[in-house]
């Protein structure tokens, strides 16, 4: 998709009544009634039942309890990480609801409360006007799924894990876990324990899917947490855009969000992985993504992160080909009583490779934001090349940003270069804005929009008119 | 018609007074211009005026069509009517002039209200060409490495597109050599004419700029007050004699 010019973008701005995605709109939950649920707290017969009532094969109950134990051993990793992480208690979080396992096909078919989740939140509407094919997750199962057509006949097959893993085993199997091992991190092995939902997709050799897939995740129970799990399979020289959403309603709990994510793009293929999350403010957001690109493929993840309580993301791409690219563009923004703690992994690991990280992040009030990345660019390679931007944009003097690059590159074939800058937004330039006849909240808003700009206008139209709004949203709130 | 009454006005920096009983009336279409050395108080005028909230309002008022404007908040001001040239405007990094001045004019339409963005763009060319800017120009980000002329012409511009019942523009020749110069003032002598021309309080500290603009009024200010009054021929006689003229004169007086 071709990014925006200034006049669509301007006409857009005043015309698109999309729902989308922000949080006054996700701030709303039904009673729903679960006929499936794992109850509170997570133990061997947690695991057993969530593998049970999704019917599934032996080798995946084995995976899911070895996955449990290696959570159970595996320390908070702490010592490098924020102490938050130790205000989650794993006990009273219910790790299983769902009504059911099987999505409908048709939104006539879902039943009504979860319709009306969904509609509000604009999906259907998304559905019919952009995109290719559409799952809607409610707490731990996809509720809705479907793709088009057309898109179907190319041989594309686009649903949740639990569907890909009955029906498509024998390629599932082949890639699961093996982008991010169960042990890569405790949030990953808890993940593996008890993951249920997400997407699988996979685009058969030489496809270009013309429109994105987009998932969307709603979490709508208290205490609950979410495990999606998504693999996404581009065979080579297919071409494919994936999106997702997320909001939840604000509880006075927490509730924990913790994803895997695994992209394989083989020989020439490219995967554009699109995230505008969106998460209530009591979110513990804790995901692991990652892609391998193989020969002249290309993985480029677009991450824009605003709400929750602590978001930890670092989206990592491993160039194992030659000629492999890997892109991550990312933006954070903190309010207050939020960190955002993400970043980006390249790890080079054929010739010629090439990676580009341009990381923004906004602090607002006694909002943190920390950039953490990682490039790894081993000595025997030659001609490979990293650039790595990392921008931090300060709103008020008690707001705070940290950066932690660790920027590794062996052996003088290769080339890296990294720019940091932190600025502020000024009084002056506050004033200025005021003065012509912009509120203080409009003109925050708008000096956080500049900053995001060269960022933003590389989204799909939809995605920047949406990360726009909801940056509007934000300051809105965020001045006294 | 509308009008600006500025009645006796007094301003502090902390504890420091700098305007020192000021009073003033300024009718749309009129062009005041105020001149005086520089620290007598003549930008902390136009920007307490505009709202800036370093400064302190100690006494009198500022009346925009018979109301005060001291309790309303700087956006609410230039809603109502008030434009503020900036003598050093600030730099907006990644947001064009043209969405600038679109969030601007939306900031002025009522709650709910759409803006009609392709008769906006219409509105912004028109504008445009008035001024002889070049289309590419409202594409840059605002004020971002524009050289000392540029940012004037887009101080202009805005003033162009936003229609003020009143503008006071600080030192608007400040940095420009003589072409940006002539450039500047044939923008503001285009908008004095028409059914939205402004009152223009001009404040400059050399008459040079008064020679492109030619004032109504001019007005010599001192020790935070208005010390001599006359027509555009005060203007030159203060070229002839030097501000030390005025302060001997105002000292006398006060003798």
């Amino acid at each position: 998709m071709k990014p925006p010019t200034e006049i669509e973008t301007a006409v857009a701005l005043e015309t698109n009544p999309v729902a989308g995605i922000d949080q006054t709109k996700g701030d709303f939950k039904y009673n729903v009634d679960y006929a499936f649920d794992a109850g509170t707290g997570l133990n061997e017969t947690t695991v057993r039942y969530i593998s049970s009532v999704k019917k599934e094969a032996p080798w995946i109950l084995d995976f899911r309890l070895k996955a449990l134990k290696t959570f159970l051993e595996k320390p908070m990793p702490t010592h490098w990480a924020t102490k938050d992480l130790e205000n989650i208690n794993f006990d009273k979080i219910r790790y299983y609801l769902s009504q059911g396992q099987k999505p409908k096909r048709t939104w006539d078919e879902v039943p009504d409360d979860i319709k009306q989740t969904f509609e509000r939140l604009g999906i259907p509407e998304q559905e019919r006007k952009f995109l290719a094919g559409v799952e809607a997750q409610f707490d731990s199962e996809a509720a809705y799924s479907n793709i088009k057509e057309i898109v179907a006949k190319q041989g594309v097959i686009f649903c949740n894990s639990t569907e890909g893993l009955r029906e498509h085993p024998e390629i599932f199997r082949k890639f699961f876990g093996k982008v991010i091992p169960t042990a890569d991190n405790k949030f990953s092995a808890l993940n593996s324990a008890v993951f249920s939902g997400g997407s699988f997709i996979y685009v058969p050799p030489g496809v270009k899917v013309a429109q994105p897939l987009q998932a969307y995740f709603r979490i709508n129970a208290e205490n609950f947490g979410q495990f999606e799990r998504t693999l996404i399979i581009a065979d080579e020289g297919s071409e494919v855009v994936y999106m997702e959403g997320c909001t939840a309603p604000k509880f006075s709990t927490s509730t924990l969000h913790s994803a895997v994510v695994e992209l394989v793009a083989l020989k020439g293929a490219k995967i554009q992985y699109i995230t505008v999350q969106n998460w209530a403010n009591n979110v513990f957001n804790l995901v692991t993504k990652r892609g391998v690109a193989h020969e002249d493929a290309e993985i480029k993840w677009i991450d824009c992160n605003i709400g929750s309580r602590l978001t930890m993301k670092y989206p990592g791409v491993v160039l194992k080909g030659e000629r492999a690219r890997g892109e991550v563009l990312s933006i954070a923004l903190a309010n207050d009583g939020q960190h955002q703690d993400t970043g980006a992994k390249m790890i080079h690991a054929a010739n010629n490779t090439t990676s580009n990280i341009i990381a923004k992040s906004i602090s607002v009030g006694q909002g943190r934001s920390t950039y953490r990345g990682v490039v790894h660019i081993p000595k025997h390679l030659k001609g490979c090349k990293n650039n790595t931007e990392c921008d931090a944009l300060l709103i008020n003097t008690n707001s705070r940003t940290d950066t932690y690059p660790a920027i590794s590159v062996k052996g003088d074939r290769n080339a890296t270069q990294h720019e940091a800058s932190v600025s502020k937004v000024s009084e002056d330039m506050i004033f200025y804005m005021q003065s012509r006849g912009l509120t203080e909240a409009q003109a925050m808003s708008l000096a956080v929009n500049g900053f995001i700009n060269d960022l933003a206008r590389q989204f799909p139209m939809e995605y920047s008119v949406e990360l726009k709004r909801l940056i509007d949203l934000e300051m809105e709130g965020s001045v006294g | 018609m509308s009008q600006l009454e500025i009645k006796d006005l007094h301003i502090s920096i902390g504890d420091k007074p700098i305007v020192k009983g000021f009073t003033l009336t300024i009718k749309q279409g009129e062009v005041h211009a105020i001149m005086g050395p520089n620290g007598t108080g003549k930008s902390t005028l136009a920007k307490a005026i505009a709202g800036h909230p370093d400064y302190t309002i100690t006494g009198g008022d500022v009346l925009l069509d018979g109301k005060s404007v001291l309790a309303m908040e700087a956006d609410e001001r230039a809603r109502s009517g008030l434009f503020l040239a900036f003598q050093y405007p600030s730099e907006i990094p990644g947001v064009s002039i043209a969405n600038f001045l679109r969030a601007a004019v939306h900031a002025r339409m009522a709650e709910g209200e759409e803006l009609d963005a392709t008769a906006y763009y219409k509105k912004l060319y028109s504008k445009m060409d008035l001024l002889k800017i070049d289309r590419k120009f409202t594409s840059r980000s605002v004020n971002e490495g524009f050289s000392g002329g540029e940012k004037k012409r887009c101080e202009i511009l805005q003033m162009a597109m936003l229609e003020p019942k009143i503008a006071l523009m600080d030192e608007t020749d400040s940095g420009l050599d003589i072409d940006a110069l002539r450039i500047v003032a044939d923008g503001v002598n285009a908008q004095r004419t028409g059914p939205v021309a402004p009152g223009i309080m001009l404040i400059t500290h050399y008459q040079r700029l008064l020679d492109y603009i030619v004032p109504d009024f001019v007005h010599v200010m001192h020790d935070g007050r208005i010390v001599k009054s006359g027509d555009k021929s005060l203007a030159l006689e203060l070229e002839a004699k030097g501000y030390d003229w005025v302060k001997q004169e105002f000292a006398a007086a006060n003798a």
